[in-house]
């Protein structure tokens, strides 16, 4: 009897059901990219040592390399092209641009949903290996450079704009505390697309 | 385009920090790199990589795999294309990599023996994977060592240099230095993979790619397929990082052969463990130097013999000696770059290629001339300040070397350094500082570029420039802003296209003097033209430039950028690590055109520096051939946790002979930034660290054989010390850590 390779899925992307046919060798990472056309989402190593393809699963930071896309059906999947809230970026998109958080650009979309994540774990109380107290009675540590260089270790950044990542993951944090601020300036893309 | 300052005058933007132009499509993902595009009938390819390092290729058996579901084709040697590999580009003759599937020898582990295309990645990798490729295999030999007797001194005046009597000059020096020094085989890993779509497109071979020029990729492939260069266009909108590893590979190449045989799109992307053996390298080195002083630190004698390593089908010479020709002057000068070939994949150029591993060596062997001298490391190198060129004898455009160590002495507190090494301790780390010099080659290349003024009052400019994570689309969008006297926000910048014509690659810290040159004489006649009046009609009005003859103007100078690099860093003499506590970079490297983008890339510089001081190492196994650990997870790259508080600042140094005052930033912020940190572990510990990376065991085994080091001084043997000195300490986690090497 042979046996089917591939199945249809219905993947939950940043609040939107798409259902698509995919290989059961695919990963959550080739299905986003390849399928999906969702290609901010980067592949940077194929083997969960870099961070590139670093989405949000349910909330949580993952690799999407390491991850088939048919264990990803009934997750919520956040990529970076849903991390915006309509025209307005997330703080920690604004900050990398603020503060030139990248060169290349490439690990970024990995580096910005990593950093929304740490933000989150660091404020729900998670510890860091850079955590001195760990003590539940300690409560949440503070946010310093060293907590935002230990959890932003597992995303590299050959370019090395790992100062400013720090500064524009702390600024965010911060941002984040108030209200989202006025609209972004829009940047004119239309030069920067290739066509295919 | 926003700015971090938040003004728009209508002239100055150069000088000015501005947000990058391609800023949002950044952080937002919208940005497509080369692997990103979708194209209808897109095919995928997938390489298989010889598994000996030596040999033939006896057979590919093919037809297993092409009956796998999905498979389109198996390319190898016995039926890829022919190539023509016989042609001289602008940086030489090509690498014999180029000519893939040519013929079935195997000069190295990892040499390209086929590529299976398939309609779905998913097939292609399994196709691949499934491939058997029956060898014959030779005896290899991949040691590479100091000394070994196959070295040789390339030909051409470049690789040796020499004046006055070295045996005489040493002989009468009141202090000498003899030293070795390593340095390992490092890999430039872009984060973004190499990866390459080619098709035909109405008589037209596109391809679209990820590459430093994509006007140099055009004329190459046409050479190696024969065809008119015109009917050749390659675009590399975003880059995703280079370094020096993103010129013609044998992605591109295949990308074109199997599109041409399958007469549909076909992409080849190499995974992360491919690329190390077919994008180049850095070569390790093998150095030494030997220096003689007066007793007040006078250079008499400097000599420095550089050994690397090639492959067996291409010469590559990575010029670690060349550092010295323009740093330091001496009675008796000699420097030379040796090689040797062996069974390994070609080294190429690699970020600041020769002056990266040769201030490693250089400015350690200054760093322990200064200790045995006694004389302060800084004051050392002011006393050896050379009027002119030390070699050429050709007068310095600017030199600015000492401005730069008056600014980082005083902003790093290096006054208040007690220059005795071994007597910082907190808890169970050893803290000290070191420095280092820098400098880097001021060079410019012929461009070509197009400025056209549209009917509504925008301005496109044209150029075959690269933006590999430099800033240089937003520099130039400066630049061509203050020669028409507009706003930025009115300038739309296209670069990336080979279509736009002839343009230095974005290489040799040159891109944007280069590309700057021809965007600011193309604007400046282009604002004259407009000044005369009159409508611009709806095709606008264009005017294109090409330095080649203003460049010819250029006079013989010895033009360089120069550098400060100081670190401190604490040493673990419980555990071997050693953890950069700070850095600061002052540089002199001409006018500096976005202050946002050059500091975020002179900083990348020296985390590149830290990196390879401290991590970087691809480890060859005789035995194989190839490499260890051949990924991310066994080839350290610095990752956030390594790198402190950075700072790089720049001291006034407009370059008189450049039209916008550019010298160039991309290298600069690497070199020296190793030997700094290797010499602040050496007034930390009181032990010379002169093999690269400084990895604990190599500390620990230093420290344990203290008593051969007459340095060492006065720093006790660690593992006793440590187990006391741990407690309290920040970060100690307990006083195990200290019985390890007691």
């Amino acid at each position: 009897m042979a046996l089917s390779t591939s199945s249809a899925i219905t993947l939950n992307v940043n609040g939107e059901k798409r259902t698509l046919p995919v290989d059961h060798r695919t990963t959550l990472l080739d299905a986003l990219r390849e399928h999906l056309d969702l290609t901010g989402t980067k592949k940077g190593c194929d083997q969960g040592q870099c961070g590139a393809c670093t989405v949000l699963l349910d909330g949580r930071r993952a690799v999407a390399c390491l991850q088939l896309a048919v264990a990803a059906e009934g997750r919520a999947i956040t990529t970076i092209e849903g991390v915006a809230d309509g025209e307005r970026l997330h703080p920690v998109q604004q900050a990398f641009l603020d503060l030139d958080g990248y060169q290349c650009g490439y690990c970024t979309p990995g580096q910005i949903c990593s950093a929304i994540a740490v933000i989150e774990e660091h404020a729900a109380g998670w510890p860091s290996a850079a955590t001195t107290d760990v003590r539940p009675e300690a409560g949440v540590p503070p946010l310093t450079a060293d907590e935002i260089r230990e959890r932003m270790s597992g995303n590299l950044c050959r370019c090395g704009a790992y100062v400013s990542i720090v500064q524009a993951v702390a600024q965010a944090a911060e941002a984040e505390q108030a209200p989202f601020s006025g609209p972004v300036d829009r940047v004119d893309t239309a030069n920067t697309e290739v066509g295919a | 385009m926003t700015t971090a300052t938040g003004t728009t005058a209508p002239t100055g933007a150069v000088g000015a920090a501005h947000t990058r132009v391609e800023g949002l499509a950044k952080v937002t993902g919208a940005a497509r790199y080369a692997g990103d595009i979708p194209y209808t009938e897109l095919a995928h390819g997938w390489l298989v990589l010889s598994t000996i390092a030596r040999g033939r290729i006896g057979s590919v058996e093919s037809a297993p795999v092409l009956a796998m579901p999905g498979v389109l084709a198996v390319l190898h040697h016995g039926n890829a294309p022919r190539v023509d590999g016989d042609y001289t580009g602008p940086l030489g003759p090509p690498d014999p990599i180029l000519q893939v599937f040519q013929h079935d020898r195997v000069p190295f582990a990892g040499w390209p023996v086929a590529l299976v295309v398939a309609e779905t990645p998913e097939q292609a990798r399994e196709a691949a994977e499934a491939l058997v490729v029956h060898y014959d295999e030779e005896p290899h030999d991949v040691a590479f060592h100091a000394g070994n007797p196959r070295s040789y001194t390339p030909e051409g005046p470049q690789a040796e240099t020499s004046k006055g009597d070295l045996d005489a000059e040493l002989a009468a020096s009141a202090v000498a230095v003899d030293a070795e020094y390593t340095t390992p085989e490092e890999h430039h890993n872009p984060m973004e993979p190499h990866a390459a779509m080619a098709r035909w497109d109405s008589g037209r071979l596109e391809v679209v790619d990820t590459n430093q020029g994509s006007k140099f990729v055009a004329d190459e492939l046409a050479k190696l397929f024969s065809l008119d260069p015109a009917s050749v266009r390659v675009r590399s909108e975003h880059v995703g990082g280079a370094f020096g590893a993103k010129g013609t590979r044998p992605h591109q190449v295949l990308a074109v052969m199997a599109a041409t045989a399958l007469h549909r799109p076909v992409r080849v992307v190499m995974t992360r463990r491919q690329m190390f053996s077919l994008i180049g390298y850095r070569s390790p080195t093998a150095q030494r130097v030997r220096l003689g002083a007066d007793a007040d630190g006078r250079l008499r004698a400097l000599d420095h013999a550089a050994d690397c390593r090639t492959s067996t089908v291409y010469e590559f010479i990575e010029r670690s000696a060349d550092y010295g020709r323009s740093m330091y002057d001496a009675d008796a000068h000699h420097t030379v770059n040796r090689v040797v070939p062996l069974d390994v994949p070609t080294p190429t150029w690699m970020r600041a290629p020769g002056e990266a591993p040769g201030s490693f060596a250089l400015e350690s062997a200054l760093d322990e001339l200064a200790e045995k001298c006694g004389i302060d490391p800084i004051a050392l190198r002011a006393r050896n300040e050379p009027d002119a060129g030390p070699v050429s004898g050709l007068p310095f455009s600017s030199r600015n070397l000492l401005a730069c160590f008056e600014e980082g002495a005083r902003r790093f507190g290096w006054a208040d350094r007690d220059p005795r090494p071994g007597l910082r301790r907190e808890g169970r780390w050893l803290v000290g500082t070191g420095t280092a010099s820098a400098t880097f080659p001021v060079l410019v290349a012929p461009s070509t570029a197009a400025v056209t003024a549209e009917a509504d009052g925008t301005f496109t400019v044209r150029i075959t420039a690269a933006d590999v994570g430099t800033g240089a689309r937003t520099a130039l969008t400066q630049i061509a802003a203050d020669a028409l006297e507009v706003a930025p926000e009115r300038i739309r910048m296209k670069i990336a296209d080979s279509d736009f014509g002839p343009a230095m690659i974005a290489g040799g810290s040159m891109g944007t003097r280069s590309w700057g040159w021809a965007v600011t004489a193309a604007a400046c006649e282009l604002r004259e033209q407009l000044a005369l009046g009159g409508a611009i009609p709806p095709q606008g009005i264009t005017v294109r430039s090409d330095t080649t003859k203003d460049l010819a103007t250029l006079t013989a100078k010895e033009r360089y950028s120069f550098g400060a690099q100081f670190a401190e860093v604490a040493v673990d003499v419980t555990s071997g690590e050693v953890r950069v506590r700070r850095m600061l970079g002052v540089f002199a490297a001409g006018r500096i055109i976005n202050p946002l983008t050059a500091r975020s890339q002179l900083i990348g510089g020296m985390i590149w520096g830290l990196s390879m001081a401290l991590h970087e190492e691809a480890v060859r196994d005789e035995a194989s051939g190839g490499l260890v650990g051949a990924d991310l997870a066994g080839y350290h790259i610095a990752a956030n946790a390594d790198v402190p508080l950075i700072e790089a600042d720049w001291v006034d140094d407009p370059d008189a002979d450049d039209p916008v005052g550019i010298k160039g930033i991309g290298e600069i912020g690497i070199v020296g930034a190793a030997a700094a940190i290797a010499n602040a572990v050496w007034h930390a510990t009181g032990v010379r660290h002169r093999d690269l990376p400084i990895r604990p065991d190599r500390v620990l085994l230093a420290g344990t054989t203290a008593g051969a080091e007459p340095a060492y001084g006065e720093v006790e043997t660690p593992g006793v010390e440590g187990a006391s000195g741990v407690e309290g300490a920040p970060g100690a986690e307990g006083a195990s850590g200290g019985d390890r090497d007691a």
